[in-house]
């Protein structure tokens, strides 16, 4: 920092793209308390009171309450089967548990970016006929597979950071594979089951065109699908959308702040080794 | 280790017949149990992902409808109908933009943000969070956020500066819908980003320093090599992505008006749920699916070395 006016363009240029993040959300925030009379004159005003009114619309036309039963049963069902897939998986391919662990690795990268489009219509066609579509459970093994890569990946680079001698005093104990899974080697890499999970949890939690195709029916519909009835009924009365939307924006950025360290650990770790 | 040792002691002569046949039993054993720990996630992406995957390749040949699977073998009819229709055009130059647009502005941005916060130790946190906040919402939620209270012509920020509404216009449609999805976007490659420039060696650093290289000479000559592969690696993934783009030109325009921001993603979806030519549908899913290919097998041939470490 030789000179300080070279610092304060820097601050200032940083500054500048977090007012950009930042603007569509604040103005959600300031406008999900007015009625329209007030928000017609200009969106950037502070709401003259505090009305409760646009939350409680919001919430019964978007069937909240079913979007979040729904959401949470369908992301659970995504992160709890990709983290004990991935994780088994991340463990054998780390360890180079099985000779054709290189073929194992070319696979995952290819599955990885197959796009969902290849193999949506087959699917749907697929889950249609056998009576599973509707199901919140069903797309969640869905986005399951479709993270899996991508999880393994991120799984077994941190499989690989678990000392070797730690898995080989386990075997001399005789500790079977099982054991030596859950009791020493699922401890160490909590935090890769934690970022994981966050990761994967959000990409489920917020994914669109595989739940909305799979999910038509008003009862199975998660919270973003909810939100989305909303639009064309009230495309016209922003404080009830803006309300709507900030009943879906604050839970997740809670969760994101909580967990940040583990999300921008991963972002980074993942992209970095691939 | 202590198996193989126990019967050499105990026998002297042809004690190495049965401990190699008991090794290699027990490697076995060892791999068999290997392959049944990657099976479940191995057999997970090969009947979700591969096998319709396949199933496509396949109709993308036919007249399926979708319902059922029966479905007439048509040779190459519904290649030759996309590309007599001009909409199949459009959507192929959109993708090309949309591309364009996805390899320079975030990647400028991410970089400028990502070299800034290389030495703000205390901030960098912050601004982290700050930058990511748009990349975990929801594609719908910040889709819908954006055509109420910036994009709308009554109430939204573009009524208050009496601008007409982006996703309304012809010539603007399509970039009204990249807009959104780079908003969300680049915070995500400013976390990537700075993620490899601190992995960049210091020393490095210090002899540049050394020399008398200024800021913009250091990260030039420096930093940037440095976080070439993941730099490739990102662009590699922003070219598959932008051939399948679909979320948020879907949630905006519905790729109106008059399929001026139609791209291949939601070109094929209104095959396949609109008028229910899946054939068709899978037609379209497999030429997007080409360009990604392309990429991925770029992709994976740049990364082997680091696969198989």
């Amino acid at each position: 920092m030789k000179t300080p006016f070279r610092s304060v363009i820097g601050h200032l240029v940083l500054a500048v793209f977090a007012v950009t993040a930042l603007v569509p959300l604040v103005l959600v925030l300031l406008n999900s308390f007015k009625d329209n009379s007030e928000i017609l004159g200009n969106p950037f005003r502070l709401p003259e009171s505090l009305s409760v009114d646009n939350f409680v619309t919001a919430w019964n036309y978007g069937q909240f309450t079913e979007g979040f039963v729904n959401s949470i049963l369908l992301t659970g069902t995504t992160v709890v089967v990709v983290l004990i897939c991935s994780s088994l998986a991340g463990y054998v391919l780390a360890g180079q548990k099985v000779r054709s662990w290189p073929v194992i690795m070319v696979y995952l990268t290819m599955a990885m970016t197959v796009p969902i489009q290849l193999f949506i219509f087959p699917l749907y066609s697929v889950a249609a006929n056998a009576g599973l579509t509707d199901n919140v459970f069903v797309v969640g093994v869905i986005l399951a597979a479709i993270n899996m890569p991508f999880a393994t990946f991120l799984m077994r680079t941190f499989f690989l950071n678990v000392p070797v001698e730690v898995e080989e005093a386990a075997v001399v104990d005789g500790l079977n594979t099982f054991q030596l899974v859950t009791r020493v080697l699922f401890p160490m890499v909590r935090p890769g089951l934690i970022t994981v999970g966050v990761i994967v949890g959000l990409n489920a939690w917020n994914e669109f065109l595989i739940s909305s195709t799979f999910l038509q029916d008003r009862d199975t519909k998660t919270l973003t699908l909810g939100f989305l009835t909303m639009n064309g009924t009230f495309s016209t009365d922003i404080g009830t959308m803006m309300a709507g939307a900030l009943i879906l924006i604050v839970p997740i950025l809670a969760v994101f702040i909580a967990l940040q360290r583990y999300v921008v650990d991963g972002m980074a770790s993942g992209a970095v080794k691939g | 280790m202590t198996t193989t040792l126990a019967p050499r002691a105990r026998s002297r002569s042809g004690a190495t017949r049965p401990a190699t046949r008991r090794r290699s039993r027990q490697s076995r054993r060892r791999a068999v149990t290997g392959y049944l720990l990657v099976s479940p996630a191995l057999l997970l992406s090969i009947l979700i992902v591969v096998l319709p995957g396949i199933l496509t390749l396949l109709f993308a040949f036919t007249d399926w409808n979708g319902i059922g699977f029966d479905a007439e073998f048509i040779g190459l009819q519904n290649f030759q109908d996309i590309l007599a229709d001009p909409v199949f055009a459009t959507s192929l130059k959109n993708n090309i933009t949309w591309l364009i647009l996805f390899l320079t502005l975030p990647v400028v941005i991410g970089l400028l943000t990502a070299a800034l916060l290389l030495r703000r130790k205390r901030m960098r946190t912050f601004y982290q969070v700050v930058f990511l906040m748009p990349y975990v919402l929801a594609p719908v939620v910040n889709a819908l956020v954006w055509q109420t209270i910036i994009y709308n012509p009554n109430g939204g920020v573009f009524g208050l500066l009496q601008l007409a509404p982006p996703t309304a216009g012809q010539s603007t449609s399509l970039y009204a819908a990249a807009a959104v999805d780079m908003w969300h976007y680049w915070g995500f490659l400013t976390v990537v980003y700075l993620g490899a420039m601190r992995q960049t060696p210091v020393d490095q650093v210090e002899a540049a320093t050394v020399d008398g290289a200024g800021a913009w000479k250091v990260f030039l000559h420096v930093y940037l090599p440095s976080i070439r592969p993941t730099l490739l690696l990102m662009g590699v993934m922003t070219v598959i992505f932008s051939f399948l783009a679909f979320d948020y030109v879907y949630l905006l325009t519905q790729g109106g008006p008059a399929h001026s921001s139609e791209v291949m993603g939601t070109y094929a979806y209104a095959f396949a749920f609109s008028s229910f030519q899946f054939g068709k549908a899978a037609a379209v899913g497999l030429v997007m699916s080409f360009f990604g290919l392309l990429a991925s097998v770029l992709y994976t041939w740049i990364s082997r070395r680091d696969l198989l470490r």
